[in-house]
């Protein structure tokens, strides 16, 4: 049975003049005990979906079902099975770490005792701290904490909307590791983010722009439907690099990545390539590179 | 149960952990009470005075010496009839007229009487009330003087005359003006800001994700306010009777009812906002502009409602201010029972069933 | 590239006994891309706002533009450009309404802003957009935009503090491209990123550690000095040290 069913959702906001389609008719599914990834920028429209599933909004059309129950007409089901940690740092500041989990718990018909096996590993590293405010944590505390809240009661689907936004690469490489553990013990996770390189830890991805999905597959599914040439390219002036090679007939996008500059290429160009730098009288490295998720990222946004 | 417990504890977490609302919520009352008390019973000074004397004899001048040499007053004018009381009046700068007439000398000598009459402008019933009882009093310490000399006393009749607030409303209304004000900003304002403050943390989102039903969240929040508000009855009731002296002529027992009824339906009234309002901000000016300035000015607090132009006085019964402070004022000033209150108290509570009817229909059990 | 605009010698900031920044020193050149890069807590918000003038270090020496941190803190202010995640644009005032709004703080002559604001506008592909709310926009939008009125003064030097979060990729690289003009036409950008990828896109790039800056170079020297492949790795052996974790 799928976890998440979703079924051509679209969601719509304001009034009749200036209507903003955030959600332009989505479709996926989530298998039991999934790690699913919702990759795309802001204003992608992640957070309208996941409220969506959370029963916090209603879609204008299409259907959706979390472990089996409807959305809309079982909304009260729903708000006693899943876990939701929303984009915006949501534990009350003025209580303790401990007030505030013993507070979740509570809420959710449950005690700390009762789960603490479930979020032992991600607790144990805050309990040092737990008779400290939650406003006075650091970011990568806050947000163990908050994931601490939202497991407290065992959810069978788990929502995480954007939980690495804004957060360092360390605490960022920690929350993942955390998620890959909680994934054994066969929690269904849905999360959001905007860090492409994210995606490479996912059961499964979706990739979203605009309201839209770009593509659905396993990470290393949607790098090998990339399906073009890829090469790598460095010089010393690589600002005039990027707008020549952007000129030049061979290829059909250039933009920096990293360390070099990465060029697709239209056809097997790439010898013409060569000699057209070699005219412009460049010294390069060129190379072939293989393509990450945000190279099909940018190609599908191109795309479509 | 539970539940609502939890949640009840944490919202008194919230409270005593921000020491400067604890302060506003639990201090206003107090400062309130005193500056009112203070303020609104201050003396007057050189008030100045307008006199109608036709009969201009020794009695009165000497008389009108004595109320130009007292600190209190200054004669402004001389008027000539009792028909230009209205227009100095209404130019504002006096507010005490004081009338003798034609022949008091005479009065007094042939009939031992002669009558004094005192107008006062009591659209500000404090001065007014303060400026008549020091105009009797020197007119009572002349009739003394004078009366030593003699076997037969002379007696003096002063006459008051209140115009445009002929009941003297107003003396010791703050008291019921300050607890109809407090109460509505504790329960009201706090309310719906705290509630909308969930809304804007985003916790919001969590509570009504968790299995803990939309109404009880709101409920809990409510609670605290409830029992502060308690605490704030029997702080404005303690001090007016023991600092500033107001009596509680009534029943007690009453009196708290009728409190505890109008908290209910500031908190209606706070969390029905807060189903409207998305801000902190705009929860606050709609608590300021929408509720506390009306029940400042219509409530009949600080002016008379028989004074306004009938639209506002309409408008008047609206606010459920108006209704607990005549309550207020009936059982604690005026001493009266239940029978003489029960048809505003049928108000409040119908206005109570309005408002939690209309939030509980409003309440959003998603964010949209 | 020898002029130095930024001379940093020891700065120190502490709040009661909270170090934040632990004697720091650093130089960045006119026109270079200097990454301050560090995790969350390391110090980095503070360092900047000392250098550009909104917070009096405890101890140390530092001059941004010419100025001392100390005593010229409003002429630091009249000579930077500034632009966060969080700090943006009016919402409600039309794009060209932001721009005269800013170039007027900053007191440029109207023609100036006049001229300048269509050759903005152009570049960016906004033209047709010059009377509608930012808000409107989308955000990949906005934030070039952003960067732009940040420079449109023309300042010696540009802060950006994480400018391109959240932002799509291919947004994320038009705007590192506008970085790139910008340092080319000589100003220097100071610029922070969660991003390891951009953090390859600057000239020199800084790495605070618990207060201090640990590591500091080219790109390709910092991958070669520690042995790794990317940034990110880079990134990772060093911040794996810190052992304060305050925000």
């Amino acid at each position: 049975m799928s976890a998440v069913i979703i079924n051509n959702i679209i969601k719509r906001y304001g009034s009749k003049k200036a209507v903003i389609t955030a959600l332009q008719g989505i479709s996926f599914d989530v298998k039991q005990g999934e790690l699913f990834g919702i990759i795309g920028p802001d204003g992608a429209g992640k957070t309208s979906l996941f409220r969506i599933l959370t029963t916090l909004l209603l879609a204008d059309e299409g259907t959706a079902t979390v472990d089996g129950f409807d959305v809309v007409k079982d909304y009260k089901s729903i708000r006693q099975r899943v876990g939701y940690m929303p984009g915006k740092f949501s534990l009350y500041q003025d209580l303790t770490v401990k007030e505030n989990l013993d507070f979740f718990a509570t809420i959710f018909n449950t005690t700390v005792e009762e789960n603490y096996v479930l979020i032992k590993d991600i607790y144990s590293q805050i309990e040092p701290f737990k008779d400290r405010k939650a406003g006075k944590l650091s970011g990568g505390m806050k947000q163990k904490l908050a994931l601490s809240c939202a497991l407290i009661h065992r959810p069978s689907v788990l929502f995480l909307d954007e939980p690495t936004t804004g957060v360092d690469a360390v605490s960022r490489k920690e929350f993942w590791e955390m998620l890959t553990r909680l994934k054994e013990q066969g929690i269904t996770i849905l999360v959001s983010t905007p860090y492409m390189d994210e995606a490479s830890l996912c059961d499964r991805v979706a990739l979203i722009q605009s309201g839209k999905i770009l593509s659905i597959n396993t990470p290393q599914g949607i790098v090998d439907s990339f399906g073009k040439k890829l090469l790598a390219v460095k010089s010393n002036d690589m600002l005039h690099l990027l707008k020549d090679l952007k000129q030049c007939k061979e290829v059909e996008d250039a933009y920096p990545f990293g360390e070099y500059h990465h060029v697709v290429l239209k056809k097997d160009g790439e010898e013409l390539l060569k000699s057209y730098l070699e005219q412009k009288g460049y010294l390069f490295k060129l190379k072939e590179a293989k393509p990450n998720i945000e190279d099909c990222f940018m190609a599908l946004m191109k795309t479509s | 149960m539970k539940q609502f417990i939890a949640f009840v504890k944490k919202e008194f977490h919230h409270i005593f952990r921000d020491r400067r609302t604890m302060f506003i919520l639990l201090g206003m009352p107090v400062v309130q009470i005193i500056i009112f008390g203070f303020a609104l019973t201050n003396e007057v000074k050189n008030s100045r005075v307008a006199i109608l004397d036709p009969s201009k004899d020794a009695a009165t001048t000497s008389l009108i010496a004595q109320i130009e040499a007292s600190r209190y007053f200054e004669v402004d004018q001389y008027i000539h009839s009792t028909n230009e009381i209205e227009t100095i009046f209404r130019k504002g700068k006096i507010k005490l007229a004081i009338i003798f007439p034609s022949h008091f000398r005479e009065d007094l000598q042939h009939f031992n009487k002669a009558q004094v009459q005192l107008i006062a402008d009591a659209s500000d019933p404090n001065v007014a009330n303060t400026l008549t009882s020091y105009a009797s009093a020197i007119i009572m310490d002349y009739q003394n003087r004078i009366t030593n000399d003699r076997k037969l006393p002379y007696t003096i009749n002063t006459e008051m005359r209140m115009l445009y607030n002929p009941e003297l409303k107003g003396a010791y209304n703050f008291v019921p003006g300050v607890m109809a004000m407090v109460l509505l900003l504790v329960c009201t304002m706090m309310t719906a800001i705290t509630i909308v403050k969930e809304k804007e943390m985003g916790t919001m989102e969590i509570m009504l994700v968790s299995p803990m039903k939309p109404l009880k969240v709101v409920l809990a929040k409510a609670v605290p306010y409830l029992l502060l508000s308690s605490v704030n009855i029997a702080s404005i009731l303690l001090l007016s009777v023991f600092v500033l002296e107001v009596p509680i002529n009534g029943s007690l027992t009453l009196l708290v009812a009728e409190s505890l009824l109008f908290t209910l339906v500031s908190l209606a009234l706070g969390l029905l906002i807060s189903t409207k309002v998305d801000s902190q901000q705009t929860a606050l000016f709609i608590s300021l502009v929408g509720l506390l300035l009306p029940t400042v000015m219509l409530s009949g607090f600080m002016f008379p409602i028989e004074n306004m132009p009938l639209p506002l006085q309409v408008v008047s019964n609206a606010v459920p201010a108006k209704w607990y402070y005549t309550i207020v004022r009936s059982v604690m000033i005026k001493g009266t029972g239940f029978q003489a209150v029960w048809k505003e108290t049928l108000i409040l509570a119908g206005m109570l069933f309005f408002f939690l009817g209309l939030a509980i229909k409003n309440f959003k059990i998603r964010l949209a | 590239m020898n002029e130095k605009v930024i001379i940093v010698e020891n700065l120190t900031k502490k709040f009661g006994d909270f170090t934040a920044v632990d004697h720091i020193s650093f130089d960045v050149h006119k026109g270079e891309i200097f990454g301050f890069l560090g995790a969350n807590g390391a110090g980095k918000t503070t360092a900047m706002r000392m250098l550009s003038g909104l917070s009096l270090p405890t101890s140390g020496h530092a001059r941004v533009a010419g100025f001392d941190v100390y005593k010229e803190n409003e002429k630091i202010k009249q000579n930077i450009g500034y632009m966060s995640q969080k700090f943006s644009l009016y919402e409600d005032l039309t794009v060209k309404e932001n721009i005269r709004f800013y170039a007027g703080i900053y007191g440029m002559s109207n023609r100036f802003i006049r001229e300048k604001t269509n050759e903005v506008l152009e570049k960016l592909h906004l033209a047709a957009e010059g009377d509608k709310l930012v808000k409107s926009l989308p955000l990949g939008w906005k934030q070039k935009l952003a960067f732009s009125v940040a420079i449109f003064h023309e300042p010696q030097i540009v802060f950006l503090d994480e400018p391109t979060g959240g932002v799509d990729p291919v947004t994320r690289r038009e705007f590192w491209q506008m970085i790139y003009e910008a340092a080319e036409s000589g100003i220097t950008v100071f610029v922070t990123t969660h991003y390891m990828d951009e953090a390859e896109y600057c000239n020199r790039v800084s790495i605070m550690v618990d207060g201090r800056i640990d590591a500091m170079d080219t790109p390709q020297l910092l991958k070669k000095t520690y042995d790794a492949v990317s940034m990110d790795e880079v990134f990772l052996k060093l911040a794996r040290k810190a052992t304060r974790a305050a925000d």
